[in-house]
């Protein structure tokens, strides 16, 4: 591989030794306070593994590009003019200057303000301004754009690692796989284009997000106010999230840990296996009686399965660190500083490119998008104000231990396969417990960091 | 057959509704269309100081008895967007609005424990005539201050408010909130904007 630089020195030492803040039922207060944890967590964490970038709907076309971040460091994700898709550094080889400042676009180049240095959008510099004051060669490739030495999607979903030690990203994965692409595959054609978003942010350390991720034990308690909102005109109150309320440890939802961080709530077994089931339990959304009346009208007993695509699919999938897939939203987190952290929950819409929903594609996603607006509205944001008094809590410094230890001990709890897939109770800290060592792991490891520019 | 209740079923949410809602709130800031009527203004600009004294004090009731019983209160993620495609920071109908306010009154939103107190701003209030003889078009510029758990800070941006003239007071058809940060990660979110 030309053009590729292996990059030495940036890790110092770890800052602590992990072995005595992370054990099986608990870890210590600091991996959520303290900047040198989380400063390493940068390289050895968001350098190391593969990290979620974009949405290959985001850059549908040659030229098209949308900003976003790996770890903190500032990326351009595009597909350039020869349809590669690249995750070059947003950071002008001369003085170090982003070199687009946009959100999203096309262009075929990329021109620093500050001395007008180009870029083609393949991150090769394409001209300085009067060339004729340096000594220098242009053409060496140390000029160009440094980029994420490996990208590689997976059905849309778009990744990148610095590390040339990581596994291919189908190994990475690894069984996470397998929900993801059922949850695309209940999509007509087997996929769904992003629209937009609801953008939160939180003053609390990333990991609070993906801990909670997979927690079936907080939902009755932190939802409270949901659950009370989207039942209170059902007299059976079974609407939403309801199947929590009785005991979640003996519903048939479960979690699943799939190794590398990943895990997987499944709530589906919660809902009769049946068209029209998971528009059953749906809470009132804007639009809900009009657009039903409609496409029963429109399609008889094919509406049921419309409506079902309207519909939240009762999935948490979470592909560490960044990545979660809950209901028909794409969550993005991502970390800011030791104690604030963005999260993006992008929209995704049906695409019907055969035509078997007979014209109803629009109808469906007029639906979709306000069903998709209620948890980050009424939910999120309460999980959110949670994390945030978290980290108020953990600034009582000698009270150490954050516990993770429910189903710990108990004999017949789990499940685990010749794969090493463990199964249990939705309401079972086991995921975090998981993650917690995969994390650990990954801290005490040192990771091949390279980034590589175009030749 | 008796019209449906909005408060409990969303029938007048349809495609003709979304379609004229995109129309309504596109190009509609035009002089041709400016209404320079002193004492309309002043009617308008005493509703909007009402609207933002109701929510300063909590009455969320009151503010919501503000409302046309088929209405829309609007926070676009976007500039220009139209709603049958995108997601919206909020986007409530009668009972979503009574939803959140719901939500709200229940104690148990953590994000509203404790509460916000705010404080609204809200000026340079310009008028706009519809086709609709009894509609108004209000554009105003607001400044919300939050103390909420010990830290102030402000949301800003414009209103878009359609009242119907009732003869004796007006009815919000639709309030749209255009926040100037609409396209970044906003922190709690969970006041009423």
């Amino acid at each position: 591989m030309t053009g590729l630089r292996t990059i030495n020195g940036t890790t110092s030492g770890p800052a602590y030794d992990y072995d005595k803040l992370v054990f099986e039922d608990r870890v210590h207060r600091v991996l959520y306070t303290d900047p040198r944890i989380f400063d390493e967590e940068m390289t050895k964490i968001f350098g190391a593994v593969w990290v979620y970038l974009g949405h290959e709907s985001q850059v549908p076309a040659p030229d098209d590009f949308v900003t976003t971040r790996l770890g903190r460091r500032p990326i351009v994700l595009v597909r350039d003019s020869e349809g590669v898709l690249r995750a070059l550094y947003n950071r002008c080889t001369h003085r170090g200057s982003t070199v687009c400042r946009e959100a999203r676009g096309s262009a075929k180049s990329f021109q620093c303000g500050y001395h007008g240095w180009t870029f083609l959008n393949s991150g090769k510099l394409n001209g300085v301004p009067w060339p004729d004051g340096y000594a220098d060669n242009f053409e060496d490739e140390k000029f160009n754009l440094a980029q994420v030495p490996r990208v590689d999607s997976h059905r849309g979903f778009v990744f990148g690692t610095l590390n040339l030690d990581a596994p291919p990203l189908a190994d990475y994965l690894g069984g996470v796989a397998g929900p993801l692409d059922e949850w695309l595959d209940r999509h007509p054609g087997g996929k769904v284009v992003l629209c937009e978003a609801n953008r939160l942010k939180f003053k609390g350390n990333w990991k609070l997000l993906y801990d909670n991720s997979a927690d079936g034990y907080h939902v009755v308690f932190s939802h409270r106010s949901l659950l009370a909102m989207e039942n209170r005109f059902d007299d059976d109150g079974d609407k939403g999230m309801a199947f929590y309320k009785s005991n979640p440890d003996s519903a048939p939802m479960y979690v699943r840990y799939f190794g590398n961080g990943h895990h997987f709530k499944d709530k589906r077994s919660n809902v009769d296996d049946r068209p029209g089931a998971l528009w059953e339990i749906e809470g009132p959304h804007p639009g809900m009686e009009h657009f039903e009346a409609s496409l029963r009208q429109r399609l008889g007993d094919r509406a049921d399965r419309a409506l079902d695509l309207a519909s939240s699919e009762p999935v948490n999938i979470n592909v560490f660190p960044n990545l979660h897939i809950l209901g028909n939203h794409i969550q993005v987190s991502t970390p800011v500083s030791v104690d604030e952290t963005d999260t993006t929950w992008y929209g995704t819409a049906v695409v019907d490119e055969t035509g078997e929903l007979e014209g109803t594609v629009e109808a469906i996603n007029a639906l979709r998008m306000r069903t998709q607006e209620s948890f980050p509205n009424f939910g999120e944001v309460d999980d959110l104000a949670n994390f945030e008094q978290i980290q108020v809590g953990f600034q009582a410094e000698e009270d150490e231990w954050v516990y993770m230890h429910r189903g710990l001990g108990i004999p017949d709890r789990f499940d685990v396969d010749d794969d090493g897939v463990i199964t249990g109770p939705s309401t079972d800290e086991v995921f975090m417990r998981e993650h917690m060592q995969a994390w650990k792991r990954l801290m005490m490891a040192e990771p091949r960091i390279a980034i590589t520019r175009a030749v | 057959m008796a019209a449906p209740d909005p408060s409990t079923s969303s029938y007048y949410v349809s495609d003709d509704f979304y379609a004229a809602l995109v129309e309504d709130f596109s190009g509609w800031q035009t002089t041709d269309r400016a209404i320079t009527d002193a004492a309309l203004r002043d009617s308008c600009a005493r509703f909007l100081a009402e609207e933002a004294r109701l929510l300063d004090r909590d009455r969320l009731d009151d503010w919501l008895a503000l409302f046309a019983p088929e209405c829309i209160y609007w926070v676009p993620g976007t500039r220009d967007g139209d709603p049958r495609r995108e997601i919206a920071i909020a986007f409530d109908d009668r009972r979503r609005l009574e939803d959140r306010v719901f939500r709200l009154r229940t104690g148990e939103a953590w994000s509203q424990r404790p509460g916000s107190r705010t404080t609204r701003i809200v000026s340079n209030i310009e008028l706009y005539s519809t086709r609709d003889r009894e509609v108004v078009m209000v554009r105003s510029n607001f400044l919300t201050v939050e103390f909420r758990a010990g830290e102030t800070r402000i949301w800003s941006g414009w209103f878009g408010h359609r009242l119907r003239d009732m003869a004796t007071h007006w009815k919000i058809l639709v309030k749209q909130v255009n926040l100037i940060d609409y396209d970044q990660n906003l922190r709690n979110p969970s006041i009423v904007l």
